[in-house]
């Protein structure tokens, strides 16, 4: 038998809840600092509205060159950015500009470009134009579907297991959100609507996988009454172990293809998604079930 | 369980033969001819992010819709009160829907309060006041009918939207409203978007008035526009250098007649080879423009569309027959544009776009093509993990992973749902989820059998203590998918659908099939140890 986490494995999860703490606990802040540092997530045009217009040239150019182009036609507040990930010679152009006027915008990107590379030097991919109204609606909606989620997934949990369990659970979920957001903005990711349901799953999966442990804690309290809440739970950790990690690597595995053949498009969005399952593995032991044990030994249960 | 078995082949053949049914349409090019007479033809549909084409949320400025709406009511009004000489000194609209009132005195309030009450239900006074000898009456429209007039003028530019497109002619628009005043059009493949928005979007609101003759132009350009008129430009291109020249009207600011009266517009061609566009008018139409053109012979009609003079040319006969032309120095292809959106009728009121995204159709492509490779480069990985980690029961789980696959993309053509970039994460995404189901049981299985239980025994337990587990972790996966389907755009909808679909056949795939193979080796082959 091939197995990764021998049986009988004994590791000392919940007597180490204080190391996780510190750990989240730093990554949490050095997340926020940069969230400060930055004012606020790097929101794209998704969510501030703006325009962005993929191109790709026939040959790979310096960003000045481009840039220059641009400024010939007034267009001077736009950045530009190399975009690999899609292949050689592809540019993205983010502009914030969102008049009424919009459709007027595109055109003169591609007269500015025409005038400069000529017809055939280059070729308009994508454009993405968000009016400053519907980011405004896209970023309340965002606000709302997140918060919706929570409180789902707080009913659902409350119901099948008890109430300690699903404050363990949502402060797992609250965590997995806030480093994956904070490791974003430190890797200088843009918050897009692709990014924003990338931590809807990982909202999904973290719970998912805290649930596994959850289960099992359920399984295994009648059996152990007579030990201590923390002693069945490294238990029960221990136990479900290797399931935790075998989905968590065939999952990432897959996350890992998808984000280096996966095409830019999808970049952050894979991103994203890797950060929040690594940390969604991770919270479900050290954050959620160690919770569980914070309440404990702040409210314990009456025995009857 | 044993007598079940063949109960459980037949149910497991029924839903891979109907998958593989609903499947076909979409792995073929095209269909045999007797196909359609006894299966579906739908096909798995791409997103716009993939096959390429526009996004448009256009938003309609209903406000507008109610103001000239007012406007109209105002100037009913004012011929009325004059024609039943109830005395006023102005009638102005303020503000929206405010229109005020002055009344030359108080004499002539009740007869003004029971006309209106007569003729103009709609129409409530919200205050009234004495300024001296007159009276001040303010009046604005009935609530109800402002949401009347709001809804129809969405309704009315959706329908005028949707004959445009048509006209436009592409494959598959799909055009819908969204919340109270937004309309989404989507136009996949279109080659164009540039000129497309610009059809979709156009007011195209035609209207018909009279050119000031005796208006200085000078004294007017100064500033000194002359009651009841505007000024308008004429648009005048430069075919040589493209430098646009503005030539200034005065316009007597009546509308003598709209777009509305229009039978048909059609481009035409003069003998210099230059394009305009021939209308034909309706009976009621044509009545008015004879009476028009009789009542102004020697002075200019000029013919203006959203606020643009586009020609001015002097009456020099009475007209009947209800043909016009418009003229303008058009390129053949502005002179279609204008001839189909004249035809389609005027937007009851502007719309401004609110959100664009084009895709290329190279992109597209390239994200198809990105999209597959990572998930079947994904998809083998997985498999393999699962064949080196469980070895036999690693090949039962790909079975049902393979099988997975089938349903969830049988799924998304008879659900008719979008396939789109995220979506293909989404698809990706399951695969490396789906097998969690399958881990649950054998890590089960495998407990069991270190305490001692014999194959079948043990299978039995694994199954029966991971399902509920495996229900618990799915359902709040599709929890989380569920919110994103309700808030989700385009791309993240599909997304949504794909992961949700995706869990949901997992757990048929993962449990059912899975345990039908156990079950199946177990009853014919003399197994000993199980190899998982």
């Amino acid at each position: 038998m091939f197995e990764i986490i021998k049986p009988g494995t004994k590791i000392d999860f919940m007597g180490r809840r204080r190391i996780g703490f510190l750990f989240s606990g730093v990554v949490m802040l050095i997340g926020i600092i940069s969230l400060i540092l930055h004012g606020g997530p790097n929101y794209g045009i998704d969510f501030a509205g703006g325009t962005l217009v993929q191109v790709r040239f026939s040959q790979p150019l310096e960003l000045d060159v481009i840039r220059d182009a641009l400024k010939e036609a007034g267009l001077e507040s736009s950045s530009i950015q190399g975009f690999e990930a899609e292949g050689k010679g592809e540019y993205l152009i983010r502009m914030q500009t969102s008049s009424a006027d919009l459709g007027g915008l595109s055109v003169t990107i591609n007269d500015a470009l025409t005038k400069r590379f000529g017809d055939k030097g280059f070729e308009v991919r994508r454009i993405e134009m968000v009016g400053p109204k519907v980011g405004k609606d896209l970023r309340t909606k965002g606000i709302m579907a997140t918060i919706l989620a929570m409180i789902g997934m707080l009913i659902y949990i409350s119901w099948r297991f008890e109430f300690r369990f699903a404050v363990g659970g949502v402060v797992a979920i609250c965590h997995d959100v806030i480093v994956t957001i904070g490791i974003l903005s430190l890797a200088n990711k843009e918050f897009s609507i692709p990014v924003l349901a990338a931590l809807l799953t990982i909202v999904g999966y973290s719970i998912n996988d805290t649930i596994v442990v959850y289960d099992r804690i359920r399984e295994n309290m009648p059996r152990m009454q007579r030990e201590r809440l923390e002693k069945v739970i490294n238990v029960s950790v221990n136990e479900t172990l290797s399931r935790t990690l075998l989905t968590g690597v065939s999952t990432l595995m897959v996350l890992i293809v998808l984000f280096f053949l996966g095409g830019g498009v999808i970049h952050d969005f894979t991103f994203a998604l890797i950060v929040g399952i690594v940390f969604g593995t991770y919270s479900s032991v050290f954050i959620a079930s160690a919770s569980v044990v914070v309440w404990e030994n702040k409210f314990p249960k009456k025995k009857r | 369980m044993k007598g079940s078995l063949q109960w459980r082949f037949l149910l497991i053949l029924f839903v891979l033969v109907g998958s593989l049914i609903f499947l076909f349409p979409t792995l073929v090019k095209e269909v045999p001819s007797w196909w359609p007479k006894f299966f579906p033809q739908d096909k798995i549909q791409l997103g716009l992010d993939l096959q390429g084409g526009m996004h448009l949320t256009f938003e309609v400025e209903t406000d507008k819709a109610v103001e000239s709406s007012a406007e109209r009511l105002k100037n009913d009004l004012r011929d009325n009160l004059k024609k039943e000489r109830i005395f006023y000194t102005s009638i102005d609209r303020v503000l929206g829907d405010v229109i005020e009132v002055v009344l030359l005195n108080p004499d002539v309030k009740q007869k003004f309060d029971d006309y209106l009450k007569d003729q103009y239900p709609t129409l409530k006074e919200t205050s009234s006041q004495k300024e001296g000898d007159r009276v001040k009456v303010v009046l604005g429209m009935d609530p109800r009918q402002i949401e009347d007039i709001k809804k129809s003028a969405v309704d009315q530019a959706l329908e005028t939207i949707r004959n445009r497109v048509d006209q436009f002619g592409v494959a598959e628009p799909d055009i819908s409203r969204q919340g109270e005043d937004r309309i989404i059009v989507q136009l996949p493949g279109v080659k164009d978007p540039e000129r497309a928005k610009d059809l979709i979007g156009k007011t195209a609101l035609l209207e018909f008035k009279l050119v000031d003759e005796d208006a200085d132009l000078n004294r007017v350009l100064a500033g000194d526009v002359p009651f009841g008129d505007v000024i308008l430009y004429q648009r005048v291109v430069d075919p040589k250098t493209g430098a646009v020249r503005k030539i200034p009207y005065v316009i007597k600011d009546r509308t003598l007649m709209t777009g509305d009266t229009l039978k048909d517009a059609r481009v035409r061609i003069d003998q210099n080879n230059r394009s305009y566009i021939g209308i034909s008018l309706h009976p009621a139409g044509a009545r008015l423009f004879e009476e028009i053109t009789g009542e102004n012979v020697g002075r200019r009609l000029a013919i203006i569309l959203d606020n643009n003079v586009y020609s001015a040319p002097v009456i020099n006969t009475r007209i009947s027959g209800g043909e016009a032309v418009i003229e303008g120095r058009f390129t053949m292809q502005e002179a279609r544009d204008l001839a189909i959106v004249l035809r389609a009728g005027s937007l009851p009121a502007p719309v401004q776009i609110l959100e664009e995204r084009t895709v290329g159709p190279s992109l597209g492509k390239d994200s198809i093509n990105k999209g597959f490779t990572a998930t079947i480069i994904g998809g083998i990985l997985v498999l393999l993990y699962m064949m080196i980690y469980y070895r036999f029961s690693g090949f039962v789980a790909n079975i049902a992973l393979i099988m997975n696959m089938v349903l969830l993309l049988a799924a998304l053509a008879v659900l008719r749902a979008t396939l789109t970039l995220p979506g293909i994460a989404g698809i990706a995404l399951t695969v490396g989820m789906a097998v969690d189901a399958n881990v649950l049981i054998y890590e089960r299985i495998r407990e069991e059998i270190r305490l001692g239980k014999p194959p079948r025994a043990a299978l039995e337990a694994g199954y029966t203590r991971a399902f509920l587990t495996i229900m618990d972790s799915n359902v709040t996966t599709v929890i989380a998918a569920l919110v994103l389907l309700q808030f989700g755009t385009g791309p993240v909808k599909g997304f949504a659908i794909t992961l949700s679909i995706g869990i949901a056949a997992s757990m048929f795939t993962a449990i059912v099939v899975t345990r039908f193979i156990f079950d199946f080796v177990l009853n014919n082959f003399h197994v000993k140890r199980l190899s998982v």
